[in-house]
Protein backbone atom coordinates (compact mmCIF):
# COMPACT_ATOMS: atom_id res chain seq x y z
CA UNK A 1 0.00 0.00 0.00
CA UNK A 2 1.62 3.50 -0.81
CA UNK A 3 0.97 6.34 1.72
CA UNK A 4 -1.95 8.97 0.56
CA UNK A 5 -0.17 11.76 -1.36
CA UNK A 6 -1.39 15.15 0.12
CA UNK A 7 0.23 18.50 0.27
CA UNK A 8 -1.14 19.01 3.99
CA UNK A 9 0.70 15.59 4.88
CA UNK A 10 4.07 15.27 6.05
CA UNK A 11 5.70 11.55 5.38
CA UNK A 12 8.12 9.54 6.64
CA UNK A 13 9.11 7.01 4.24
CA UNK A 14 10.06 2.64 5.10
CA UNK A 15 13.61 3.29 4.95
CA UNK A 16 13.97 6.41 7.42
CA UNK A 17 15.09 6.00 10.94
CA UNK A 18 14.47 8.43 13.27
CA UNK A 19 15.63 9.16 16.99
CA UNK A 20 14.36 11.22 19.17
CA UNK A 21 11.44 14.34 19.62
CA UNK A 22 9.60 14.76 16.65
CA UNK A 23 6.62 17.93 17.10
CA UNK A 24 4.55 19.71 14.36
CA UNK A 25 1.47 20.79 13.52
CA UNK A 26 0.38 19.08 10.25
CA UNK A 27 -0.59 15.26 9.92
CA UNK A 28 1.98 13.14 9.44
CA UNK A 29 2.40 9.83 8.03
CA UNK A 30 4.87 7.07 9.41
CA UNK A 31 5.73 4.49 7.28
CA UNK A 32 9.36 4.17 8.54
CA UNK A 33 11.27 3.78 12.26
CA UNK A 34 10.12 5.98 15.08
CA UNK A 35 12.16 6.19 18.10
CA UNK A 36 11.60 8.67 21.30
CA UNK A 37 8.32 10.92 21.22
CA UNK A 38 5.43 11.89 18.69
CA UNK A 39 3.55 14.93 19.77
CA UNK A 40 0.90 16.54 17.28
CA UNK A 41 -1.26 18.29 19.52
CA UNK A 42 -4.00 19.46 16.45
CA UNK A 43 -3.18 16.83 14.12
CA UNK A 44 -3.13 13.53 12.89
CA UNK A 45 -0.77 10.95 12.99
CA UNK A 46 -0.79 7.71 10.46
CA UNK A 47 1.66 4.93 11.46
CA UNK A 48 1.83 2.87 7.93
CA UNK A 49 1.62 -0.67 7.43
CA UNK A 50 5.59 -0.67 7.04
CA UNK A 51 5.71 1.68 9.96
CA UNK A 52 7.60 0.85 13.62
CA UNK A 53 6.89 3.63 16.33
CA UNK A 54 8.66 3.07 19.51
CA UNK A 55 7.33 6.15 21.24
CA UNK A 56 5.21 8.07 22.94
CA UNK A 57 2.71 9.67 20.93
CA UNK A 58 0.31 12.76 21.14
CA UNK A 59 -1.95 13.94 18.45
CA UNK A 60 -5.89 14.56 17.91
CA UNK A 61 -6.44 11.49 15.53
CA UNK A 62 -4.09 8.29 15.51
CA UNK A 63 -4.41 5.42 12.79
CA UNK A 64 -2.91 2.40 13.26
CA UNK A 65 -1.84 -0.06 10.43
CA UNK A 66 1.63 -1.02 11.30
CA UNK A 67 3.42 -1.83 14.90
CA UNK A 68 3.28 1.19 17.68
CA UNK A 69 5.12 0.78 21.12
CA UNK A 70 4.51 3.06 23.57
CA UNK A 71 1.24 4.92 25.43
CA UNK A 72 -0.97 6.91 23.51
CA UNK A 73 -2.79 9.86 24.24
CA UNK A 74 -5.09 11.19 21.35
CA UNK A 75 -7.80 14.19 21.95
CA UNK A 76 -9.89 13.12 19.35
CA UNK A 77 -10.15 9.06 18.34
CA UNK A 78 -7.81 5.84 17.74
CA UNK A 79 -8.02 3.74 15.09
CA UNK A 80 -6.85 0.31 14.96
CA UNK A 81 -6.86 -1.09 11.53
CA UNK A 82 -6.61 -4.86 10.81
CA UNK A 83 -3.09 -5.34 11.03
CA UNK A 84 -1.71 -2.87 13.71
CA UNK A 85 0.27 -4.15 16.73
CA UNK A 86 0.06 -2.31 20.11
CA UNK A 87 2.01 -2.58 23.03
CA UNK A 88 0.96 0.33 25.23
CA UNK A 89 -1.72 2.20 27.22
CA UNK A 90 -3.93 4.29 25.17
CA UNK A 91 -6.28 7.64 26.36
CA UNK A 92 -8.82 8.56 23.65
CA UNK A 93 -12.29 9.89 23.60
CA UNK A 94 -13.51 7.74 20.75
CA UNK A 95 -11.92 3.85 19.07
CA UNK A 96 -12.54 2.09 16.80
CA UNK A 97 -10.70 -1.76 16.50
CA UNK A 98 -10.99 -3.87 13.34
CA UNK A 99 -11.14 -7.31 13.27
CA UNK A 100 -7.49 -8.83 14.15
CA UNK A 101 -5.86 -6.04 15.54
CA UNK A 102 -3.88 -6.53 18.31
CA UNK A 103 -3.60 -4.59 21.66
CA UNK A 104 -1.43 -4.89 24.66
CA UNK A 105 -2.48 -2.33 26.94
CA UNK A 106 -5.14 -0.63 28.83
CA UNK A 107 -8.34 1.58 26.94
CA UNK A 108 -9.02 4.58 28.98
CA UNK A 109 -12.26 6.65 27.21
CA UNK A 110 -12.13 10.34 28.25
CA UNK A 111 -14.61 12.10 27.79
CA UNK A 112 -14.52 16.03 27.38
CA UNK A 113 -15.19 16.69 30.79
CA UNK A 114 -12.81 14.36 32.28
CA UNK A 115 -10.41 16.51 29.82
CA UNK A 116 -10.91 19.77 30.78
CA UNK A 117 -10.98 18.62 34.25
CA UNK A 118 -7.57 16.98 34.07
CA UNK A 119 -8.73 13.66 35.25
CA UNK B 1 13.94 -32.43 -3.06
CA UNK B 2 10.09 -33.37 -3.57
CA UNK B 3 10.35 -34.56 0.37
CA UNK B 4 12.25 -31.07 0.88
CA UNK B 5 9.59 -29.09 -0.12
CA UNK B 6 7.04 -31.32 1.30
CA UNK B 7 8.21 -30.84 4.80
CA UNK B 8 8.97 -27.45 4.04
CA UNK B 9 5.67 -26.63 3.24
CA UNK B 10 4.59 -28.67 6.11
CA UNK B 11 6.16 -25.85 8.31
CA UNK B 12 4.22 -23.18 6.93
CA UNK B 13 0.67 -25.50 7.34
CA UNK B 14 1.28 -26.89 10.56
CA UNK B 15 1.46 -30.95 11.07
CA UNK B 16 -1.95 -31.41 12.31
CA UNK B 17 -3.64 -32.56 8.66
CA UNK B 18 -5.14 -30.47 5.83
CA UNK B 19 -7.75 -27.77 5.71
CA UNK B 20 -9.85 -30.73 4.15
CA UNK B 21 -9.34 -32.99 7.19
CA UNK B 22 -10.78 -30.41 9.18
CA UNK B 23 -14.13 -30.85 10.72
CA UNK B 24 -16.37 -28.35 9.91
CA UNK B 25 -17.34 -26.04 12.87
CA UNK B 26 -19.24 -22.72 12.95
CA UNK B 27 -17.21 -19.70 13.09
CA UNK B 28 -19.41 -18.11 15.02
CA UNK B 29 -21.94 -18.94 17.75
CA UNK B 30 -23.46 -17.07 20.39
CA UNK B 31 -23.93 -18.79 23.90
CA UNK B 32 -25.70 -17.64 26.99
CA UNK B 33 -22.65 -17.86 30.13
CA UNK B 34 -23.96 -18.36 33.53
CA UNK B 35 -20.54 -17.31 35.03
CA UNK B 36 -20.61 -13.98 32.82
CA UNK B 37 -24.07 -13.24 34.26
CA UNK B 38 -22.88 -13.80 38.13
CA UNK B 39 -20.08 -12.00 37.09
CA UNK B 40 -22.36 -8.77 35.66
CA UNK B 41 -23.79 -7.41 39.24
CA UNK B 42 -20.23 -6.00 39.47
CA UNK B 43 -20.93 -4.05 36.30
CA UNK B 44 -23.29 -1.51 37.50
CA UNK B 45 -20.73 -0.43 40.16
CA UNK B 46 -20.38 3.35 40.51
CA UNK B 47 -16.48 3.00 40.78
CA UNK B 48 -14.67 2.23 38.22
CA UNK B 49 -13.30 -1.76 37.83
CA UNK B 50 -10.27 -2.77 36.36
CA UNK B 51 -11.06 -5.63 34.27
CA UNK B 52 -8.74 -8.01 32.15
CA UNK B 53 -9.06 -9.69 29.17
CA UNK B 54 -6.92 -11.99 28.23
CA UNK B 55 -8.28 -13.31 24.90
CA UNK B 56 -7.85 -11.78 21.53
CA UNK B 57 -8.50 -7.93 21.36
CA UNK B 58 -12.35 -7.53 21.12
CA UNK B 59 -13.41 -4.25 20.09
CA UNK B 60 -16.87 -5.50 21.38
CA UNK B 61 -15.55 -6.26 24.92
CA UNK B 62 -13.84 -3.10 24.94
CA UNK B 63 -16.81 -0.95 23.80
CA UNK B 64 -18.78 -2.88 26.65
CA UNK B 65 -16.90 -2.08 29.53
CA UNK B 66 -15.37 1.66 28.97
CA UNK B 67 -19.48 2.50 27.78
CA UNK B 68 -19.88 1.85 31.43
CA UNK B 69 -16.50 3.49 32.71
CA UNK B 70 -15.00 0.74 33.68
CA UNK B 71 -10.82 0.65 32.43
CA UNK B 72 -10.04 -2.64 30.67
CA UNK B 73 -6.88 -3.86 29.68
CA UNK B 74 -6.75 -6.25 27.01
CA UNK B 75 -3.62 -9.15 26.61
CA UNK B 76 -3.37 -12.11 24.51
CA UNK B 77 -1.54 -14.49 26.61
CA UNK B 78 -2.29 -17.00 23.75
CA UNK B 79 -0.32 -15.38 20.63
CA UNK B 80 2.00 -14.12 23.40
CA UNK B 81 2.52 -18.11 24.28
CA UNK B 82 3.96 -17.95 20.46
CA UNK B 83 6.81 -16.06 20.79
CA UNK B 84 9.42 -17.59 19.47
CA UNK B 85 12.31 -16.60 22.24
CA UNK B 86 10.24 -18.77 24.79
CA UNK B 87 11.54 -21.86 23.42
CA UNK B 88 13.89 -23.50 25.49
CA UNK B 89 14.56 -27.07 26.45
CA UNK B 90 14.47 -28.80 30.02
CA UNK B 91 16.62 -31.04 32.09
CA UNK B 92 15.39 -34.07 29.95
CA UNK B 93 15.14 -32.18 26.89
CA UNK B 94 12.15 -32.12 26.13
CA UNK B 95 10.62 -28.67 24.63
CA UNK B 96 8.59 -26.32 26.85
CA UNK B 97 8.32 -22.67 27.09
CA UNK B 98 10.66 -20.41 29.20
CA UNK B 99 7.88 -19.36 32.25
CA UNK B 100 10.57 -16.86 33.84
CA UNK B 101 11.01 -15.42 30.20
CA UNK B 102 6.82 -15.22 29.46
CA UNK B 103 6.32 -13.57 32.89
CA UNK B 104 9.04 -11.11 32.40
CA UNK B 105 7.26 -10.07 29.27
CA UNK B 106 3.48 -10.60 29.97
CA UNK B 107 1.26 -9.68 33.22
CA UNK B 108 3.55 -6.91 34.10
CA UNK B 109 0.98 -5.34 36.70
CA UNK B 110 0.74 -3.88 39.87
CA UNK B 111 -0.22 -6.60 42.79
CA UNK B 112 -3.65 -6.43 43.76
CA UNK B 113 -4.71 -4.66 40.62
CA UNK B 114 -7.93 -5.90 39.22
CA UNK B 115 -11.03 -6.48 40.29
CA UNK B 116 -12.42 -9.27 37.14
CA UNK B 117 -9.98 -11.33 35.37
CA UNK B 118 -11.72 -12.46 31.78
CA UNK B 119 -9.45 -16.14 31.68
CA UNK B 120 -11.68 -17.32 29.17
CA UNK B 121 -10.83 -20.94 27.52
CA UNK B 122 -6.90 -19.79 28.01
CA UNK B 123 -5.80 -22.70 30.55
CA UNK B 124 -6.95 -25.10 27.90
CA UNK B 125 -4.53 -24.14 25.50
CA UNK B 126 -1.98 -22.44 27.03
CA UNK B 127 1.46 -24.97 26.78
CA UNK B 128 1.75 -26.79 30.13
CA UNK B 129 4.96 -25.35 31.09
CA UNK B 130 2.84 -21.58 31.14
CA UNK B 131 -0.65 -22.87 33.09
CA UNK B 132 0.59 -23.21 36.78
CA UNK B 133 2.77 -20.02 36.57
CA UNK B 134 -0.01 -18.20 34.86
CA UNK B 135 -2.20 -18.94 37.16
CA UNK B 136 -0.10 -17.76 40.45
CA UNK B 137 0.71 -14.44 38.52
CA UNK B 138 -3.26 -13.78 37.91
CA UNK B 139 -3.76 -14.41 41.89
CA UNK B 140 -1.24 -12.06 42.82
CA UNK B 141 -2.35 -9.46 40.36
CA UNK B 142 -6.19 -9.61 41.66
CA UNK B 143 -7.20 -7.77 44.51
CA UNK B 144 -8.99 -9.93 47.46
CA UNK B 145 -12.12 -10.54 46.69
CA UNK B 146 -11.48 -10.08 42.96
CA UNK B 147 -13.27 -12.83 40.23
CA UNK B 148 -11.82 -14.58 37.46
CA UNK B 149 -14.00 -16.26 35.12
CA UNK B 150 -12.67 -19.12 32.99
CA UNK B 151 -13.85 -21.91 30.50
CA UNK B 152 -12.87 -24.97 30.93
CA UNK B 153 -13.98 -28.14 27.83
CA UNK B 154 -15.27 -31.76 29.40
CA UNK B 155 -13.65 -34.88 28.66
CA UNK B 156 -15.76 -35.51 25.66
CA UNK B 157 -13.57 -32.77 24.21
CA UNK B 158 -11.48 -34.23 21.41
CA UNK B 159 -7.79 -32.19 20.26
CA UNK B 160 -8.93 -30.41 17.76
CA UNK B 161 -11.76 -28.66 19.54
CA UNK B 162 -11.88 -25.23 18.08
CA UNK B 163 -10.33 -22.26 19.95
CA UNK B 164 -12.42 -19.33 20.51
CA UNK B 165 -12.20 -15.51 21.02
CA UNK B 166 -14.71 -14.40 23.03
CA UNK B 167 -17.03 -10.93 22.52
CA UNK B 168 -19.31 -9.92 25.08
CA UNK B 169 -22.92 -8.99 23.77
CA UNK B 170 -25.05 -8.90 26.46
CA UNK B 171 -24.83 -9.35 30.24
CA UNK B 172 -24.63 -12.85 30.11
CA UNK B 173 -24.40 -13.39 26.01
CA UNK B 174 -21.44 -14.31 24.52
CA UNK B 175 -20.44 -14.57 20.46
CA UNK B 176 -17.68 -17.29 20.02
CA UNK B 177 -15.48 -16.47 17.07
CA UNK B 178 -13.40 -19.04 16.02
CA UNK B 179 -9.95 -18.79 15.54
CA UNK B 180 -8.66 -19.96 12.39
CA UNK B 181 -4.85 -19.19 12.11
CA UNK B 182 -2.09 -18.12 14.47
CA UNK B 183 1.88 -18.22 15.00
CA UNK B 184 3.87 -21.20 15.81
CA UNK B 185 7.44 -20.91 16.91
CA UNK B 186 9.66 -24.22 16.34
CA UNK B 187 13.34 -25.03 16.68
CA UNK B 188 14.38 -26.14 13.18
CA UNK B 189 17.33 -29.26 13.30
CA UNK B 190 20.28 -26.59 13.30
CA UNK B 191 18.83 -24.98 16.43
CA UNK B 192 17.68 -22.06 14.75
CA UNK B 193 13.98 -21.07 15.42
CA UNK B 194 11.38 -20.37 12.78
CA UNK B 195 7.95 -18.87 12.81
CA UNK B 196 5.06 -20.81 10.63
CA UNK B 197 1.79 -19.81 10.65
CA UNK B 198 -0.36 -22.83 11.14
CA UNK B 199 -3.65 -23.91 12.01
CA UNK B 200 -5.71 -22.58 15.31
CA UNK B 201 -4.07 -22.97 18.61
CA UNK B 202 -4.70 -26.88 20.01
CA UNK B 203 -6.41 -27.87 23.44
CA UNK B 204 -3.28 -28.44 25.59
CA UNK B 205 -5.50 -31.21 28.11
CA UNK B 206 -8.84 -31.63 29.57
CA UNK B 207 -8.73 -30.63 33.04
CA UNK B 208 -11.09 -32.80 35.55
CA UNK B 209 -12.73 -30.83 38.78
CA UNK B 210 -10.17 -31.90 40.92
CA UNK B 211 -7.16 -30.34 38.70
CA UNK B 212 -9.24 -27.14 38.52
CA UNK B 213 -9.86 -27.25 42.44
CA UNK B 214 -5.78 -27.68 42.41
CA UNK B 215 -5.01 -24.78 39.96
CA UNK B 216 -6.97 -22.70 41.52
CA UNK B 217 -5.99 -23.76 45.42
CA UNK B 218 -4.73 -20.70 46.50
CA UNK B 219 -8.48 -18.85 45.97
CA UNK B 220 -10.78 -18.17 48.39
CA UNK B 221 -13.88 -20.17 46.61
CA UNK B 222 -14.53 -21.54 43.44
CA UNK B 223 -17.68 -22.25 41.36
CA UNK B 224 -18.60 -24.72 38.60
CA UNK B 225 -21.19 -24.59 35.97
CA UNK B 226 -22.16 -26.64 33.29
CA UNK B 227 -22.85 -25.30 30.46
CA UNK B 228 -24.51 -27.51 27.93
CA UNK B 229 -22.18 -27.69 25.09
CA UNK B 230 -19.97 -29.56 27.40
CA UNK B 231 -17.89 -26.46 28.40
CA UNK B 232 -17.41 -25.90 32.32
CA UNK B 233 -17.87 -22.33 33.24
CA UNK B 234 -15.53 -21.38 37.02
CA UNK B 235 -15.42 -18.62 38.70
CA UNK B 236 -13.44 -18.13 41.50
CA UNK B 237 -12.74 -15.62 43.80
CA UNK B 238 -9.21 -14.55 45.60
Amino acid sequence: MSAPLSADLAQIGKSVVIKGELSGSEDLYVDGQVEGSIALKNHSLTVGPNGQVKASVEAKGIVVQGKLEGNVQASDRVELRKSAVVTGDISTQRISIEEGAYLKGKVDIQGKADKASGK
Amino acid sequence: MASVTLNFMKLFRGSSGSPAQTPQVPQKLTRRSSGLGELSRLWDSETPLCVLDLGSTSAANIRFFTERTHKIYSEDLLVASTEPHLVTKDEQGATILDSRKFLADNLQYPAAHFDVVLCWNLPDYLDESLVRPVMGRLWSVLKPGGMLLAFFHTKDAGPDSPCYRFHIVEKDILEMQRIMMRREARRGPTGAIHTAVVDSFRLQRVFNNRHIETLFRDFASIKFFLARDNVREVLVVR
